[in-house]
């Protein structure tokens, strides 16, 4: 009944309008089979939606949702070779721990489910829990034994709904790190939704960032970090300082791939020219707090005031205010340089190829404070 | 004895807390007592009193007045487990999908549906019942409706229906079995509709996708997540409909005939008519003690003690 081969999960312009919005908006994805892949963006940005879809438990309004050559864009949930790992769980509450784990067997007549049921419940160090109720476990507890209750039918896909959300922080680092070995145990396609941009750059070999119902760019972590597509990838993921600048003919001299742009201080910035994109004046250019030193070490250099330093144990964080009021963020690895007085004239530098360029008509704020919860 | 000393004041301190719970419980209990203890033990021993109402009655332990009864009105007593039985089906089937209804599907109507559902309350249970007589009577509201719909024959094949298996005379609704189920049924509706909402509404939705999820089909989900996690309310609607639908014979009064006379209306009379008091407190308590055997072993199977 629910044998469709297996393969890569492959989802076809996909929309899903609500009676007022477009939760999804012409979407086309192609998971490869066996990788661990994110939906990471805020909410209300059509993640969940489109892991509803997948499992079957919204219909797509267009669009068409493949698993290898089989089309299930039209069948039932339970008809469905894809389990789901819910954000609340939902762990039957009259049923004892094994028998959670055993419901998806059972329903298929599975005669192996009691070795089967144990085996997963054992994957999650969970096996001593067998005949309690869910209620007499812990969040984190039952959060592994939906785990288990997925896993256990080996379904072509295993949809994960933020579910870690729930735990604190330190249950949530353990259980990231656990749930990424099982991933790898088992060699199933995990999607995994979240809205904690850090939790998403740990587990997956490949992350879609979502917003407004479109996916903003598609990559594995560190391009997404070091190359965001878009404003709002950019400050979504980690902080970004974003200095509008201009390519003007007079200072774009191309020199051993370097491109020279001038901000709005008169400034000019060398920058890699294979990130310049073709055919733009107005850039914005991006670089990441760490990426920044004070001092002059760096190629390009700016002058600015400390306006604040916060220690953070590992590194210390400075805002540095240049003359025309922007503020940089710049964060220094606590490397017992001691630190800077707030009211220090400063120097700012970094070295050209270590930044990113994007369009200047993208706005500079997207993705800004929304990062958590 | 330092420690006599230290605990003496403690002791009398906490003695005099302990009064307050018994004090909270005092008028319940009282009102208990005189209500309802009192009355049950002079029932029993009425029931095993002989003599007469004009001469007074002695209590001589005359257990053959129960033989007497039973052996006298076991039809009746059959009868009215039957009909409560009967009854308690049917306002389960009804109430069911009702109070999911209201539950879960309702909307901003909730508050309005629910008010509905004990709206009958306003009116006096007799009325209501009455009012049954001009429903189902001969020439009553439900056959002019199906003759001027000429769906006279669906009428009388419903009656034939029920003279087959039992609950008519073949040619009538009105002083039928039927009859009497039905207004039971209508009169207790309430009664399994409200706990089987308090029930559904608490469910958690979620599980039944997550059953979906787990490749139960939606008949599947019904039977393996959401009715176990009903019963408790399935178990409360049907305790509430089933004990006074028992003891019930104002239905059995006005919409049934001779033929489907209920135990309540043989206590009635015996207590009131014929002036038997032993024989009418020995058929309340068969009754009582019916109950309560059908009740513990019902509970005791729908196991509803591991879902609380």
């Amino acid at each position: 009944m629910t044998e469709h081969g297996s393969g890569d999960l492959r989802l076809s312009s996909v929309t899903k309008s609500f009676e007022r919005f477009t939760a999804v908006d012409d979407i086309s994805l192609t998971i490869p089979q066996g990788s661990f892949f994110a939906l990471l963006g805020p909410s209300g940005c059509g993640k969940t939606t489109t892991l509803r879809m997948v499992a079957g438990l919204e219909q797509p309004t267009v669009g068409t949702i493949h698993i290898g050559d089989a089309d299930i864009t039209s069948l039932k949930p339970y008809q469905r070779n894809v389990n789901t790992v819910f954000q609340s769980y939902a762990l039957f509450p009259h049923l004892n721990i094994i028998d959670n784990v055993a419901f998806g067997l059972r329903q298929r007549k599975d005669g192996d489910w009691k070795r089967k049921a144990q085996e997963a419940l054992d994957l999650v160090e969970l096996g001593h829990t067998a005949k309690k109720k869910p209620t007499q476990l812990s969040g984190g507890m039952q959060q592994r034994v939906a785990l288990a209750r997925a896993l256990v039918n080996r379904p072509d896909v295993l949809l994960l709904d933020e579910p870690l959300g729930a735990l604190d922080l330190k249950l949530r680092r353990q259980m990231q790190l656990e749930l990424k070995r099982i991933q790898s145990e088992v060699g199933l396609t995990f999607i995994h939704v979240t809205h904690d941009q850090e939790e998403a750059m740990t587990m997956a070999d490949t992350i879609a960032v979502m917003n407004g119902g479109r996916i903003e760019q598609l990559a594995d972590p560190s391009t997404l970090y070091e190359k965001p597509a878009s404003t709002f990838v950019a400050n979504f993921l980690g902080q970004s300082n974003l200095l509008p600048a201009e390519v003007s003919a007079e200072v774009a001299s191309v020199e051993s791939g370097v491109v020279t742009v001038r901000t709005r201080d008169h400034d000019d910035i060398a920058v890699a020219a294979e990130h310049l994109p073709p055919g733009i004046r107005s850039v914005w250019v991006g670089v990441r707090p760490e990426k920044l030193r004070i001092g002059e070490a760096g190629r390009n250099r700016l002058r600015g005031v400390v306006t604040d330093a916060s220690f953070t144990g590992v590194a210390t964080q400075y805002l540095v205010r240049l003359p025309w009021g922007k503020e940089l963020v710049v964060v220094q690895q606590n490397d017992g340089s001691g630190r800077l007085p707030v009211g220090e004239n400063v120097t700012v530098s970094w070295d050209p190829g270590q930044e990113f360029i994007l369009d200047q008509a993208q706005d500079a704020d997207a993705g800004v404070e929304i990062d958590d919860d | 004895m330092t420690e006599a000393v230290s605990a003496g004041p403690a002791r009398r301190r906490r003695r005099r807390l302990n009064w307050v719970p018994y004090a909270l419980l005092a008028p319940g209990m009282l009102w208990l007592i005189v209500f309802f203890a009192v009355p049950t033990v002079s029932l029993v021993s009425q029931s095993l009193q002989t003599g007469d109402v004009f001469n007074g009655y002695t209590l001589t332990w005359h257990v053959q007045t129960y033989v007497d009864a039973l052996s006298t009105y076991w039809p009746q007593l059959v009868r009215s487990l039957v009909y409560a039985g009967l009854a308690t089906v049917f306002t389960l089937l009804l109430g069911y999908p009702l109070a999911w209804f209201i539950a879960h599907r309702s909307g901003r109507f909730k508050n309005v549906l629910l008010v509905l559902v004990i709206a009958p309350f306003f009116t006096s249970f007799l009325i209501r019942t009455l009012a049954w007589q001009t429903i189902l009577g001969n020439g009553g509201l439900l056959e002019t409706t199906t003759d001027a719909l000429h769906l006279s024959w669906l009428l009388h094949g419903f009656e034939s229906f029920l003279g087959l298996v039992g609950l008519g005379t073949g040619n009538q609704l009105l002083y039928t079995p039927f009859a009497v189920v039905a207004g039971l049924t209508y009169n207790f509706l309430p009664f399994m509709v409200l706990p089987l909402y308090a029930n559904i509404e608490r469910l958690d939705l979620r599980l039944v996708e997550a059953a979906s999820d787990l490749y139960a089909t939606p008949a599947s989900a019904f039977r393996k997540v959401i009715w176990p996690l009903s019963l408790p309310g399935v178990v409360a609607g049907t305790l509430l409909t089933f004990i006074p639908a028992a003891g019930d014979y104002i239905n059995s009064v006005l919409l049934g005939s001779t033929q489907t006379v209920m135990i309540g209306q043989v206590i009635d009379s015996q207590f009131l008519r014929v002036l038997n008091y032993p024989l009418a407190a020995a058929l309340s308590v068969s009754l009582m003690a019916l109950i309560i055997t059908f009740v513990t072993v019902y509970v005791r199977r729908a196991g509803t003690e591991e879902l609380v």
